[in-house]
């Protein structure tokens, strides 16, 4: 945040304008990084297996592969399906979503690589 | 063993049906079987170097990378279908009549290889790529287990071969007088199909909007991954939760090849 503090008193009135703007760039950032969910994939299970997100909203979902080998991200439910190489990650859209839950899994690991994305 | 031969089934069954509508397609075009192996092994050598690189592709276009290349090999794959429909309704009765077809025809021929080649090339590449990462992830855990379930990567590829393989002899039984009709309407399905895959991947990407998703759902009905879901999919783009714009892409190809196809045959006709 590009905020100047050197104050003379003259300009004390301006900085607080500029810093109220900031803590509200600061607001809609939260708002923004809002829309962001992180998984990850370790010893082929996804931590966590389940995911909470708004529901009638879309978002971006981050999955990284702590594994040395690639998964596949599948998910019917979702429409989705992404391959993530060994110790990567990759970002992927989702929703927006009525209320509900959404199964999705490792396809390469499907026995143990399980987990859900609850829509409320 | 048993759930790896699924998977890499559930991979090669996609490629190997479009192999084995198009070589049945391309039936008359003489010395079609030289590309088709061209287009296999370029499509593999193509598949190892994806693999190879899948973390590359996934972080390039800010991690939309790996959309972006499907969409690409899916547009161009439907572009090359719909080239080959369209050249088909015009030449295609000419070559069945006479197999010893004039110079033209010929030349015409060779342009028709090509596109053969590319078709068959990328479906091995995108599908292909895929089976490639899962076997070495399955090589790579080192384990008792490994070498039993490489053996169903081979069952796999094998039974995927196989329906390939009976789709093409199955069409090959066709009477001549449907036949054109039969895989000019395959390779029609087969494109449209691919069409509202690529849309589905841009819309992945956020690259395009969904329009509402999803439109309908039949996953209860008829899952994607039941075996008739699967050859759905694969032979008409079936997708049990599609969105706006995968119906678009669909309804747009279809109808856009349909309306070439029927135009290169009345204008042929005259």
């Amino acid at each position: 945040m590009n905020v100047n503090l050197r104050l003379s008193p003259r300009y004390r009135r301006t900085a607080g304008t500029a810093l109220a703007t900031a803590a509200m760039l600061c607001v809609t950032a939260a708002i923004a990084a809002d829309g962001e969910y992180a998984l990850a994939i370790q010893d082929h299970r996804f931590q966590p297996a389940e995911l909470v997100i708004p529901a009638d909203k879309k978002i971006k979902l981050s999955v990284e592969n702590r594994d040395a080998t690639p998964e596949e991200f599948e998910s019917h439910d979702l429409n989705r399906e992404k391959i993530i190489a060994g110790k990567s990650t990759i970002t992927i859209y989702v929703g927006p979503l009525t209320p509900g839950r959404y199964r999705f899994y490792g396809e390469y690991n499907e026995k143990t690589a399980q987990g859900v994305i609850v829509a409320q | 063993m048993f759930a790896t031969a699924v998977i890499v089934f559930r991979e090669v069954l996609e490629a190997a049906l479009i192999i084995g509508i198009l070589a049945a397609a391309t039936r008359s075009v003489p010395g079609r079987n030289r590309w088709l192996l061209g287009g296999l092994v370029a499509g593999l050598t193509g598949a190892s170097l994806v693999a190879a690189s899948t973390d590359v592709i996934s972080s390039m276009a800010s991690g939309v990378g790996q959309e972006l290349l499907n969409a690409v090999i899916l547009g161009i794959a439907v572009l090359m279908l719909a080239w080959h429909n369209i050249w088909m309704s015009s030449h295609g009765k000419a070559l069945a009549i006479s197999a010893k077809s004039v110079g033209s025809a010929i030349r015409e021929g060779r342009q028709e290889h090509s596109v053969l080649l590319v078709v068959v090339g990328l479906a091995v590449l995108r599908e292909g790529s895929e089976t490639v990462l899962f076997l070495y992830g399955i090589s790579a855990t080192d384990g008792a287990g490994a070498s039993s379930m490489l053996l169903g990567g081979v069952i796999g590829i094998l039974a995927g071969v196989a329906v390939g393989y009976a789709m093409y002899a199955g069409l090959l039984r066709v009477p001549m007088r449907w036949f054109f009709a039969a895989t000019g309407v395959l390779v029609l399905l087969l494109a449209a199909g691919m069409a509202s895959q690529a849309a589905h991947y841009l819309i992945q990407a956020d690259l395009l909007p969904s329009l509402a998703a999803p439109i309908w759902d039949t996953s209860a009905m008829l899952p994607e991954n039941s075996i008739p879901g699967m050859l759905l999919h694969s032979l008409a783009g079936y997708d049990p939760r599609p969105a706006g714009m995968q119906l678009i892409f669909y309804a747009l190809t279809l109808a856009t090849i349909a309306l070439g196809m029927k135009w290169a045959n009345s204008s042929h006709a005259k």
